[in-house]
């Protein structure tokens, strides 16, 4: 489904990625680790194309995306939530999913006149179905930036489902979270897989990349020192070494 | 009685500026190019009545078409800069519209006198209204029929998708670009309706006040046009009308009797309104 191949992005001589070699498999959940600095959210921003990268290829469905502005390969099905959450703040929650309508399938069966100024008709429904996935409902009219903490995750979640992708990017979605939050968002997360999403999880939360991720890589100085099952990464000594414990067991 | 329509003419073509810049404003964009593309509205519509003799009212549409047309060319460009760069972008722009039209002549004699665009002499003779009998309070009125057609239009985009697409990149645009919109398009297309505004403004004032020249639209009336929406607040298009009351009708008009030290008072009366309403005379939405 989405192939790196030997991606770099360097900052100056900062080497924030460094000949990356990644394949993400259709319906997978694909964690992505390591310290931080060592390279994930630089990764992901050149996936969805904030950044271009330095040199490398992004295969997405067999086709290289790597030239594509970022509006475009959300429409190809790649859609992202942010470490530091990044809402529409003034926009009311349905507002929020509102102006995120703009998958291929919302291009393609709607008029432009329909689509920007007037109609929504089968858009209402499809906010409704979000708000509830993310409980949202009873807060549709709150302005964003007046949600809690977690309800704010759970509105950018939705907000990128709202693009119905088919490559969901997470980018620390725990972060700041209670372990009842983790709970929840971790049913969220295998709920998008079960409908058939595959999702690239950036997370330093162990509890949540272990439990539901069927493949692990770990990067450390832009580069990536391991590769496998949740098991073996726990297992694997440089893991432990960089990242997990410290010290080599 | 006159005195008044007057004010409420300078009070119309002035909303119609602001609300040019208004729309450019929502997706976080301060421009100071609108009033080179009043200008060039001023000068379009002026020629087609004066030199083509052509009826007022097609000549405003081709006003809104050439402001259009130049604020999307200007658009692609000056886009890709933001904040304090695309400010002197604008701002470039600008004059170097107001200087094109200082050396600008097209002359042809018309019933034994020149008329048309003079260089630094300016444009005299735009007398559309008065060749057509047409009474200040009437001109007011056709004034305001286009202010307020101009607002409808704009309240509209506001509740619309668009609307809340302009306003979602002029918060985020990181957000916005990851969430699937198109940056380009949404600024370019905001401009170009501001350029369409402030086109039709633009033709409006150069057949009230008859006689236009390029010192009308200096730095200071590009100031002008992207103070009202900032005084009055992006919460909705009546925020902009509002501050061009205070600033045309109370500031400008109403304080005439301190002499000089009304401009002293005015800068400081901006500042006043600015400090006790932070977001505008209309702030934002507070739930």
């Amino acid at each position: 489904m989405l192939e790196l191949r030997t991606l770099s992005r360097h900052f100056g001589g900062v080497r924030a990625v460094d000949g990356l070699d990644l394949t993400v498999q259709e319906g997978q959940i694909f964690g992505l680790i390591g310290p931080n600095g060592s390279g994930k959210s630089t990764t992901v921003n050149v996936i969805t194309g904030l950044f271009p990268p330095t040199s490398g290829a992004i295969v997405f469905r067999g086709r290289d995306i790597a030239g594509l502005p970022t509006h475009l390969r959300l429409r190809e099905g790649i859609a992202r939530t942010f470490q530091n959450i990044r809402l529409f703040g003034q926009l009311s929650v349905w507002q929020n999913l509102w102006v995120a309508q703009n998958s291929a399938q919302d291009l393609a069966h709607q008029g432009f006149f329909a689509r920007w100024l007037g109609g929504q008709r089968g858009v209402r429904e499809e906010i409704g179905r979000l708000l509830e996935f993310s409980g949202l409902a009873h807060k549709r009219d709150e302005l964003a930036a007046n949600l809690a903490f977690g309800e704010q995750r759970r509105l950018e979640l939705a907000r990128a489902m709202a693009a119905k992708p088919k490559l969901l990017l997470l980018d620390e979605p725990a972060a700041g979270m209670n372990s009842e939050e983790i709970g929840q968002l971790r049913s969220r997360i295998l709920k998008l897989r079960e409908s058939g999403v595959t999702i690239l999880l950036v997370e330093h939360v162990m509890e949540l990349v272990m439990g539901v991720t069927d493949r692990i890589a770990v990067l450390n100085f832009g580069q990536k020192i391991a590769e496998g099952t949740p098991a073996e990464i726990q297992a694997h000594p440089a893991v432990r070494k960089a990242y997990l414990g410290g010290e080599a067991a | 009685m006159d005195f008044y329509f007057g004010l409420a003419q300078l009070i119309g073509v002035h909303t119609l500026l602001g609300l040019s810049a208004y729309i450019v404003l929502l997706t976080g964009q301060v421009s100071l190019a609108q009033a080179g593309f009043f200008a060039v509205g001023a000068y379009t519509a002026g020629m087609l009545t004066v030199l083509a003799g052509w009826h007022l009212v097609p000549a405003l549409g081709v006003s809104a078409l050439s402001g259009a047309a130049v604020a999307c060319a200007v658009g692609f460009p000056a886009l890709r800069v933001k904040g304090l760069m695309l400010v002197i972008a604008t701002l470039a722009f600008g004059e170097g519209v107001r200087l094109f039209f200082f050396n600008f002549d097209y002359q042809i004699a018309k019933g034994g006198i020149q008329v048309g665009p003079l260089g630094g002499e300016g444009f005299r003779q735009i007398r559309f209204f008065p060749e057509n009998g047409w009474e200040t309070g009437e001109v007011m009125l056709f004034i305001w029929a286009f202010v307020a057609a101009a607002m409808a239009l704009l309240w509209w985009f506001d509740r619309s998708r668009y609307g809340t697409v302009l306003r979602a990149v002029g918060e985020d645009e990181l957000a916005a670009q990851s969430v699937g919109i198109n940056l380009t398009a949404v600024k370019v297309s905001a401009m170009t309706v501001g350029g369409a505004i402030a086109g039709i403004g633009g033709g409006l004032y150069a057949h009230y006040t008859t006689h236009i020249e390029h010192a009308s639209f200096s730095i200071l009336l590009a100031t002008f046009a992207i103070a009202y929406p900032i005084v009055g607040g992006l919460r909705s298009v009546f925020g902009t009308l509002l501050a061009v009351i205070f600033v045309q009708g109370f500031l400008v008009e109403g304080l005439r009797f301190l002499g000089d030290w009304r401009n002293l008072l005015f800068g400081a009366l901006i500042v006043l309104a600015m400090n006790l309403r932070p977001s505008g005379i209309l702030g934002r939405r507070r739930a």
